[in-house]
């Protein structure tokens, strides 16, 4: 993981990033959204280099440049040069630059405060977080610690998505807790956003309540929880995604499930896919349920088309529009003949939903999370 | 005062015919489109601009031909010889919106596109849609676009087959440098676009100008089989003074596809050696064998007198190569870990092979740079591209200064054995005119001027002024 | 470094079963008897041409006199080239290490393998089987062996010595050789051109065997048929397959009885492709792989990396899996690859 920027030169601005790795079309959500070539990956690098070079001061527009990245990683999954693996690295180093120059968009500046202060992006106060989930059970030395994350508590959509989730693990007899209103922020958006100060904080936090409790494995709602956790220094936890252990009962038969009659496309979020190569166990889980026709969007797996929700843009939604990316993601779905469009993470779920509706596809498309489609398949 | 007046009202103006979200006068969007890759000096335009229709793209070009301002219309900018840098500012034109695959026809084997459309769009596209399909691609990234290869001559990996990209077309859409637009070929007078011949060819007015001449705004292609396998064998010499024959020799038994030479001097196992890449594709093992051992027979007594053999290549060396496009071209931009290379491509004919190499290994000890060549045949030995191709470093600006000193000598030794600079910088551009045929310089000027009476197209691509 | 070489064994012969039992040349008795003559002799026989250096004769001659080495000796003596010159510079060139190879591996401890030059096995020799062994890897410590399939013995004696001494800087009492070419570099070929060897060459076999041994516990038998794909170095230096046997064994595999296995075994071609023969490239693959075909083998064990990237493609067209040998024991272990 690179640290520093001494290696940005070497981006040629050759423009594989742009493209997936099978070529079939734009794969970099800014620059779909946006079409100036300073919005590809290599534009951003180039700007980036002439603004610590002086040559360019900063502005508004390099702000924008530089915080309407996504982090979806298909630039570091399509370049082909050796330090491909450094050129998402490159735009956080960047960003946290900014941060520490106190460069950052008024947008983004907030997002952060927010989370320092009040645990989460959209600064809504803390006991809103899991009020509506009373009921659920609180950690008490359970099997699982089921972490839900900003994203799962406040958001409709993801409450929704967060709900649906435990209801199977109940369904399943699995033995979880959560944290209510105890939880913190996971950090992966501080960390992509460049705040890598809160993010270490957050994490300290984080692993130093879980230690206290004695956690032994966590379940997270979101990939970019279960990212951000893989990533914590000195954790003594090990994390599963929620559709990895989903997997593991299907296949201990500890699920059981009928069918459902509907033909669903599977949209690879970035940070179980290509960020962590969880490709198959949610498949996996699909294909279990019997009637179920799954099939795949021209752009999947390392190639998947990124909703746009990530780096904070959940929030400050820099690439709304028919071009963005969740309308075009959505578009490419309808096309593959899916009535439903699944998805695993809850930023996911809000972005196409919005997109959805945006589109006015609503009773042509639906949006549904993997747990839903399960219990759907448990009716 | 009144400059700035008259910048708003362009900018008014743009805005006005393609929306607000797709002009830009923004100084982060004119430095990136200000450069290319390569080492040409960057130019400043004043604005950039995306259009999606045609229609777009004529009012643009028939604004700025009353206001008198240039416009540089651009793909993805991989020429790497400063095609389109804004030399004299004005409006460049980024064409990637306009990217749909209009139509593939595949009995006729065509495409028909528009400019904006990207070399791996298009080769996904045929691959999911019209697998017995392909198009002649070349090795640049597959950011690069269809159309910005045909209006450089480009040559893809059907070269040796079919010639050159250029000589693919078969129909053309052009926004003159008046805003009027023209189709050329069988799309004038009917749905399809399957031929420019028999009429008089106006499309050599618009391929290999650089844009000097009008903007593409929609190009018919020939598609061609696509086999089911593909292999690829590498036969090495020594001696450079064998490689005309070896071509002569396989191209005669007209059982290759792509034919391609290389030479670098390092890492060791590639010193002192030149590699002549043979493609070949069947649909079948036999044909596949046939082939090769028609190759094979083809080169006999090179390989009896000991001269010359053929690799046995590992699965990831065999790999590589058979990668569409091979991505090591790109990779030589990281040789000197300093992200970028150039080029002087040249057009050579083939038994120019040897000279020209000795002047890549005399060039580069001149200047103290690294190097590589690499070439491909075209047509049935007809011709070859010739590179002389220098990484360098961005960081390092003595080194650059060195790379740009043997690009020139490059660019002299292509014109001193006889060879044609290939997509040259306007600079060389500029000493090809000088130096050719006295008649038909004059016409390339009657011609420019005919259609670009204003002088707003691409000004710096074959002109005598700049 | 002189081949150590004793005429009189040759002349005493009788059998000659150097040339005779050779599978390319098919020499009857007298005729292999005037070649053996010739060449013992330093004239020119027309085996330097025809050779195509699989190695076998050193396996076959009962008397211990390298045959194949003289060959090879008498080759470069001659100018005789069994490949094309630009194949021989390439391959002479690619041991020539590259700026950034290392030369040295200062955390290395025993036990110790050397990959030569496959570092791509790096990854793979992982997990229980492989548990704290260190690496050496790279051009500075490349056997040259290869080089006798190019007439170039020479190239062996002028880099070996600094190869030897690069390995023992590091105070090895053993190393653990992971392709054969490196194990008969130290072994045979050592003995035969007397130079000392200051650590004792392990094969990987035997490496092998003993972990496998220690997890015997472990092992859930393969019941699988597999066909072996012995290469041309191993031949150098027999002694140690008897391990092989016994690894398969433990495995619980069946190495099943065909044609071409053991002393009858057939080369991989890729050497008979660098010297442009190809038609016999073909058919050597193509006798061997309808062999393990008609024998019913479930998979194509290697050992040799060379002979998988030459040969894996045919195997698997024709249904068999192939396999590296460390791949298999990994499966017995439960470690199947990702």
């Amino acid at each position: 993981m690179s640290t520093s920027l001494a290696d940005i030169h070497r981006c040629f601005r050759c423009g594989w990033c742009k493209l997936p790795t099978n070529f079939v079309d734009y794969n970099c959500p800014p620059y779909v959204r946006f079409k100036f070539e300073s919005y590809s990956p290599g534009g951003r690098l180039w700007l980036i280099r002439a603004w610590l070079k002086g040559e360019l001061g900063w502005s508004e527009r390099l702000a924008e440049v530089l915080f309407s990245c996504v982090g979806c990683r298909n630039c570091a999954e399509s370049c082909k040069m050796r330090f491909k693996d450094e050129v998402m690295d490159w735009i956080v180093v960047a960003r946290s630059i900014a941060v520490e120059e106190g460069l950052v968009p008024p947008k983004v500046r907030d997002f952060l405060e927010n989370i320092a202060r009040y645990g989460n992006p959209w600064g809504l106060p803390r006991v809103q977080r899991m009020a509506w989930a009373s009921r659920v059970k609180k950690y008490d030395g359970d099997e699982y610690l089921l972490y839900l994350g900003c994203e799962s508590c406040y958001p409709e959509r993801g409450r929704e998505m967060a709900k649906n989730v435990i209801a199977v693990l109940e369904a399943a007899g699995v033995s979880f807790g959560v944290l209510g209103n105890e939880e913190e922020c996971d950090g992966n958006e501080a960390y992509m956003l460049g705040e890598l100060g809160l993010f270490q904080e957050l994490a300290s936090r984080n692993a130093t309540k879980f230690k206290e409790l004695g956690v032994k494995k966590v379940l997270t709602v979101s990939p970019h929880a279960y990212n951000s956790m893989k990533r914590y220094p000195e954790r003594g936890f090990e994390v599963l995604h929620f559709t990895q252990l989903l997997h593991e009962l299907v296949q201990r038969g500890k699920l059981v499930l009928s069918s459902v009659r509907y033909k669903v496309a599977y949209h690879d979020p970035c940070f179980l896919g290509r960020y962590n190569r969880i490709y198959l166990e949610p498949r996996r889980v699909l294909q279990s349920i019997e009637r179920l026709r799954l099939v795949e969007m021209r752009r999947s797996k390392e190639n998947a088309f990124c909703c746009g929700g990530g780096g904070g843009n959940f929030v400050f939604d820099l690439l709304h529009g028919p071009e963005g990316p969740a309308r075009v993601r959505v578009r490419e779905a309808l096309e593959t003949g899916a009535e439903v469009l699944a998805v695993a993470c809850p930023i996911c779920k809000c972005m196409l939903d919005d997109a959805v509706k945006d589109e006015g596809l609503e009773g042509k498309i639906e949006v549904k999370d993997l747990a839903e489609i399960v219990l759907d398949a448990m009716k | 005062m009144r400059a700035v007046k008259k910048k708003e009202e362009i900018y008014k103006a743009l805005v006005e015919i393609v929306g607000r979200e797709y002009v830009s006068d923004r100084k982060e969007d004119l430095y990136i489109y200000s450069r290319d890759p390569g080492l040409a000096e960057a130019h400043e335009p004043d604005f950039v601009v995306l259009p999606k229709t045609v229609e777009e793209v004529q009012r643009i070009v028939r604004m700025a031909n009353k206001e008198r301002i240039p416009v540089v219309p651009v793909g993805a900018s991989l020429s790497l010889s400063g095609l389109t840098v804004p030399y004299k500012g004005g409006i460049v034109i980024d064409l990637r919106r306009m990217d749909r695959i209009i139509e593939v026809n595949r009995r006729s084997r065509y495409a028909v596109i528009e400019a904006g459309v990207t070399q791996g769009k298009l080769k996904a596209y045929l691959e999911e849609n019209f697998p017995d399909l392909c198009h002649s691609l070349p090795e640049a990234p597959p950011s690069a676009t269809v159309v910005g290869n045909l209006v450089i001559h480009g040559q893809g990996h059907l070269a040796q087959q079919y010639g050159f990209n250029s000589s693919m077309v078969t129909g053309l859409e052009v926004v003159l440098p008046n805003g009027d637009v023209c189709r050329i070929g069988s799309c004038a007078l009917g749905p399809y676009w399957f031929s420019l011949e028999p009429f008089p060819i106006p499309a050599g007015l618009f391929l290999g100008w650089f844009g000097a001449t009008g903007i593409i705004t929609k190009a018919g292609i020939r598609l061609y089989p696509k086999k089911k396998l593909r292999d690829v064998e590498v036969f090495i010499v020594e001696d450079p003074n064998l490689v005309p024959e070896v071509i002569y020799r396989v191209t005669h038994t007209e059982m290759a596809e792509d034919v391609t030479t290389s030479a670098q001097p390092y890492p060791p196992m590639y010193q002192g050696i030149i590699m002549i890449q043979v493609y070949i594709t069947g649909d079948v093992e036999e044909e596949l064998e046939f082939k090769r051992k028609l190759i094979w027979r083809s080169l006999k007594d090179v390989i009896d007198s000991k001269e010359g053999g053929f690799m046995a290549l590992t699965p990831d060396v065999r790999g590589t190569l058979l990668e569409e496009p091979i991505p090591t071209l790109t990779r030589f931009a990281d040789v000197l870990r300093g992200g970028g290379f150039v080029y002087c491509g040249a057009i050579i004919p083939v038994e120019k092979f040897p000279d020209a190499l000795k002047r890549l290994f005399e060039i580069a000890e001149r200047h103290q740079v690294t190097f590589a060549h690499s070439g491909r045949v075209i047509g049935r030995g007809h011709c070859m591209m010739f590179a002389f191709a220098y990484p360098f470093n961005r960081e390092d600006a003595e080194g650059m200064e060195r790379t740009k000193r043997a690009l020139h000598d490059s660019y002299v030794a292509t014109l001193e054995i006889g060879g044609i600079p290939w997509k040259p910088e306007p600079s060389v551009q500029r000493t090809v005119i000088e130096r050719m045929d006295k008649g038909v310089a004059e016409l390339l000027k009657r011609i420019r001027s005919l259609l670009d009476p204003n002088g707003i197209m691409s000004t710096a691509n074959w002109s005598v002024e700049l | 470094m002189e081949l150590k070489f004793d005429r009189s064994l040759c002349e005493g012969c009788g059998t000659y079963d150097c040339l005779t039992k050779c599978q390319y040349l098919r020499l009857d008795e007298r005729d292999a008897r005037r070649e053996v003559m010739k060449l013992i002799s330093g004239e020119d026989s027309f085996v330097l041409r025809e050779c195509v250096t699989c190695y076998a004769c050193e396996e076959y001659c009962k008397r211990g006199n390298h045959p194949f080495y003289l060959i090879t000796e008498l080759q470069e003596k001659k100018g005789i080239l069994p490949a094309p010159k630009p194949i021989v510079k390439q391959w002479v060139n690619m041991g020539i290490p590259t700026k950034r190879e290392p030369q040295y591996f200062p955390f290395a401890r025993e036990p110790v393998v050397s990959l030569c030059l496959f570092p791509e096995f790096m990854e793979e020799l992982s997990g229980k089987l492989f548990e704290g062994i260190s690496f050496i890897v790279g051009r500075y410590f490349f056997c040259q062996l290869a080089y006798l399939h190019f007439g170039r013995p020479s190239i062996i004696k002028e880099r070996l010595p600094k190869i030897v001494e690069n390995i023992a800087r590091h105070g090895f009492k053993e190393v653990v050789f992971f392709h054969d070419e490196c194990y008969s570099t130290f072994t045979s070929h050592a003995r035969a051109y007397g130079i000392e060897v200051p650590f004792r060459p392990v094969h990987y076999f035997e490496y092998l065997y003993k972990r496998l041994k220690e997890l015997e516990g472990e092992i859930r038998p393969l019941r699988a048929r597999i066909a072996y794909q012995r290469n041309c170095s191993t031949r150098l230096a027999p002694d140690k397959e008897h391990y092989l046997d016994e690894i398969f064994e433990l495995m619980g595999v069946e190495r099943v009885q065909r044609d071409y296995d053991r002393e009858n075994a057939l080369c991989c071609g890729g050497i008979f492709r660098l010297q442009q023969r190809y038609d016999l490239y073909v058919d050597v693959q193509r006798r061997n792989v309808e062999d393990m075909v008609k024998a019913k083998a479930e998979y194509c064990v290697f050992n040799c990396p060379m002979c998988y990237y030459m040969l894996a493609e045919r195997v698997s067209k024709a249904g068999i899996r192939p396999i590296m040998l460390h791949q298999l024991c990994k499966l017995a272990v439960g470690e199947p690859p990702r």
